[in-house]
């Protein structure tokens, strides 16, 4: 297996040489960031000069910025947080295709804490039906706890763009907004300052930074309840050490992401043009699903196969793809999301997801379609088979 | 060869995958999602099926050192296996579900998938030898028992054909058990002291009785004699199975204080048949339902008759025969019917078991027992 193509950076990014030496170096000083010493002092320093430049890079204040362990912790801060906050506001306004870290918390709220859930309407590819929110916030207004939006969807790389930005500043007027921009940072324009949102989730390793390390960012103006207790090191907001050399890395990541956004969308516009040609030569049947916002998530229907079988052929040919959200314990379901965008269990279980980043070249597009009409072909075969024995 | 090895998680699939590597294949490992829900079975493990049971899987193939994936056959599993069990014993049958397992999902479903896939066949951790030899002139790969009799499974295989044999790979055959947990030991295999799964693994509380209870009703109904005496009542009748002593609750003793046993379950007037148990005693079988595993054999042959898992194998002669000729208590089937007639008295065999046919220990075919005398 001598080919190695990674197409699933929705998943993860490799880290970047700059946040590993910069995560490597912070992992060499010791001390606490909250020991009131020097070593402590040292760190905490590091660390909130790693706080200033994530907040510039999302035009945020460095106040505003509560690091977590994850983008799922940040997600779970901000909603639980919010929803217990604005008692007894119970109804959550939000979609059918959040990622898991969005839709499981706001369901654990809805079955233990009593919550109501109200979905915007969204069409096929993905975007936000305005008039539904506006319908909701005109019915509901007052009883509303906030709104919940992915920003960026991690499985068909619709995102949000300015205009439905300020139209969803315009419509929720003061009810809170969190968005999950863990998808987004690095991808597609972002601004947490003119986004209007109360709160925001980030990830540092879908930008190249190291795994274990996220952010919310939140209005200063807003206390919430946390989830975690026990030293209320983050504004008393989140507990527990801080992860220093990560935090430090993403910090590194971020920052050199967003210097080259524009210079990165423009090579992954150019690098998903070309895998459309390419997907429409061999596979006339084949769907793309999505609006491209986020140009490197390609979500792609190969009528008659199972997602699940294509995945493994594909790894087989040392091609990293994947059937959705990774987070699913290995086990392919039919996604949540596809399944909202109105796609039959079918279909969504015959799509593929490959996300490319700036690392991917055209060559990897080509060697990617060496490989894949034998890929689908089989996939296929194995399929019909399948159908047929159920039949039987 | 390119294989995919199917693995549960237990110790057995995992030292065979191992095996399989070892012997130089290009081998895949493959865990089978058998249950819609396997969170739910995460505190009844019971050996597979469950979250915990794929995790092991996945860490024993990363050991092993082969790629590992998870597939969906839950929808397959329910349709053929689980729906195909409730159905039997709604009809009174007593069937097995591994038997069922085998043939239809194993060795039908992923097999198929595997070989369209591109891969030559299926490796599994089951206990039985193949071999590559020549029956009347034709050569074929031969099934055998594998030689730890404590945990032989030629049983459960006996419904293979032989295209599905040529696709089959069993590593273990040849070594008993406690020598495959060494193995695994040696190997650095974490599931090395992993209990065994039993029973019914779509059933993990293990009360057979009150589970087909839950999903059939428990429509009380007579129970009577060989006469048509009422004896007494019981608490739905699929759930208890030909032979079955205990459970009967009777308070009305047998003249001669012998006690009864179940002879017969008829599911239409929902009765029970009980008596004694000399009359569960029968020596002819006749079964539908015909797997051959090689050739088929022609006339009358010679060989040996299984009826259960680890059960006696008996001598008997069997043949096939026109279906037209015997009484179908069940089926409206009209392929040959399996005529096997057993030397030796065999006792407590209820419609719906498989019957397998061993020539020494090669198995030779199956059949399910549609009635016995």
């Amino acid at each position: 297996m001598a080919r190695t193509i990674y197409f699933d950076h929705a998943a993860t990014t490799p880290i970047s040489e700059d946040a590993l030496r910069d995560f490597s170096a912070q992992a060499k000083k010791v001390g606490n960031p909250s020991s009131l010493h020097g070593f402590g002092q040292a760190i905490r320093g590091d660390l909130e000069i790693a706080r200033e430049a994530i907040a510039a890079a999302v035009s945020a204040q460095a106040s505003e910025v509560i690091f977590t362990g994850s983008g799922t912790e940040a997600n779970n801060s901000a909603i639980k947080g919010l929803f217990w906050s604005r008692a007894p506001k119970k109804i959550i306004v939000t979609t059918k295709v959040e990622h898991h870290a969005v839709h499981d918390p706001i369901h654990w709220l809805a079955e233990h804490e009593g919550a109501e859930i109200s979905y915007i309407e969204i069409a096929a590819d993905g975007s936000l039906n305005l008039s539904s929110l506006q319908k909701i916030v005109r019915e509901h207004g007052d009883d509303i706890s906030f709104i919940a939006i992915l920003y960026t969807n991690n499985e068909i790389g619709t995102s949000l763009s300015p205009d439905e930005v300020e139209a969803i500043k315009q419509i929720s007027g003061e009810i809170p907004v969190h968005y999950d921009a863990v998808q987004s940072i690095g991808k597609v324009d972002f601004n947490f300052e003119e986004s209007g949102a109360i709160s925001v989730a980030l990830s540092a390793h879908k930008v190249g930074g190291p795994l274990g390390v996220g952010a919310l960012l939140l209005k200063k103006a807003l206390e919430i309840t946390p989830i975690l207790h026990g030293g209320g090191q983050e504004r008393d907001i989140r507990s527990g050490t801080l992860n220093a050399p990560g935090i430090v890395a993403f910090a590194t990541a971020l920052t050199q992401s967003i210097a080259t956004l524009e210079e990165n969308r423009a090579k992954l516009l150019k690098l998903r043009t070309y895998f459309l040609e390419k997907v429409a030569e061999h596979f006339p049947s084949a769907t793309i699903n999505g609006r491209g916002d986020a140009p490197g998530i390609i979500s792609v229907t190969f009528p008659q196969t199972k997602n699940e079988t294509s995945l493994l052929l594909f790894d087989n040919e040392g091609i990293a793809c994947s059937t959705g959200s990774a987070c699913s314990q290995g086990l392919a379901q039919p996604s949540h999301v596809l399944l909202a965008l109105g796609l039959n269990e079918a279909s969504a279980r015959a799509t593929l997801r490959f996300s490319l980043n700036q690392s991917n070249d055209f060559a990897d597009i080509d060697e990617f379609f060496e490989a894949a009409p034998a890929v689908i072909k089989r996939a296929q075969a194995a399929f019909l088979l399948t159908e047929r024995a159920g039949k039987r | 060869m390119k294989l995919i090895a199917a693995m549960s998680g237990g110790v057995d699939s995992a030292v065979a995958a191992s095996r399989a590597k070892a012997a130089g294949h290009d081998v895949i490992g493959v865990h089978l999602a058998l249950a819609k829900n396997p969170q739910k079975y995460r505190s009844g493990a019971r050996g597979c099926c469950t979250v915990e049971d794929s995790h092991d899987a996945r860490r024993a193939a990363d050991l092993i050192g082969i790629p590992f994936y998870i597939w969906d056959m839950s929808d397959e599993f329910h349709e053929a296996v689980v729906e195909n069990f409730l159905d039997e014993y709604a009809q009174g049958r007593t069937p097995n579900p591994c038997l069922r397992c085998n043939e239809k999902i194993k060795f039908a479903a992923v097999l198929d998938r595997a070989r369209a896939m591109g891969f030559d066949g299926v490796v599994t951790g089951h206990y039985a030898i193949m071999k590559e030899v020549e029956i009347n002139g034709e050569k074929i790969r031969a099934m055998y028992r594998g030689i730890d009799p404590g945990k032989d499974q030629s049983y459960v295989l006996a419904v293979l054909n032989q295209d599905q044999l040529t696709g089959a790979h069993f590593p273990l055959g040849d070594t008993a058990k406690e020598d495959i947990r060494k193995e695994a030991a040696a190997k650095g295999l974490l599931v090395a002291n992993k209990p065994d799964s039993h029973d019914i693994c779509f059933v993990p509380s293990g009360d057979n009785a009150g589970w087909l209870r839950d999903r059939l009703g428990s429509e009380s109904g007579p129970i009577v004699d060989e006469t048509g005496n009422v004896l007494g009542q019981h608490q739905g009748a699929y759930t208890y199975t030909i032979g079955q002593r205990r459970g009967l609750n009777l308070t009305i003793p047998r003249d001669d204080g012998k006690p009864r046993y179940v002879l017969k379950i008829e599911p239409k007037s929902n009765t029970l048949v009980v008596g004694e148990r000399e009359a569960l005693a029968i020596t002819t079988i006749e079964g539908e339902k015909v797997i051959w595993c090689g050739p088929a054999p022609v006339g009358k042959s010679r060989g040996y008759v299984q009826v259960r898992a680890h059960g006696a194998a008996y001598p008997c002669s069997y043949q096939l025969i026109d279906s037209g000729s015997v009484h179908r208590e069940i089926s409206s089937d009209t392929s040959p019917i399996l005529l096997i007639e057993s030397d030796q008295p065999i006792v407590g065999l209820a419609p719906g078991q498989g019957a397998v046919i061993y020539d020494g220990d090669r198995v030779v075919g199956s059949a399910t027992v549609a009635s016995a005398r």
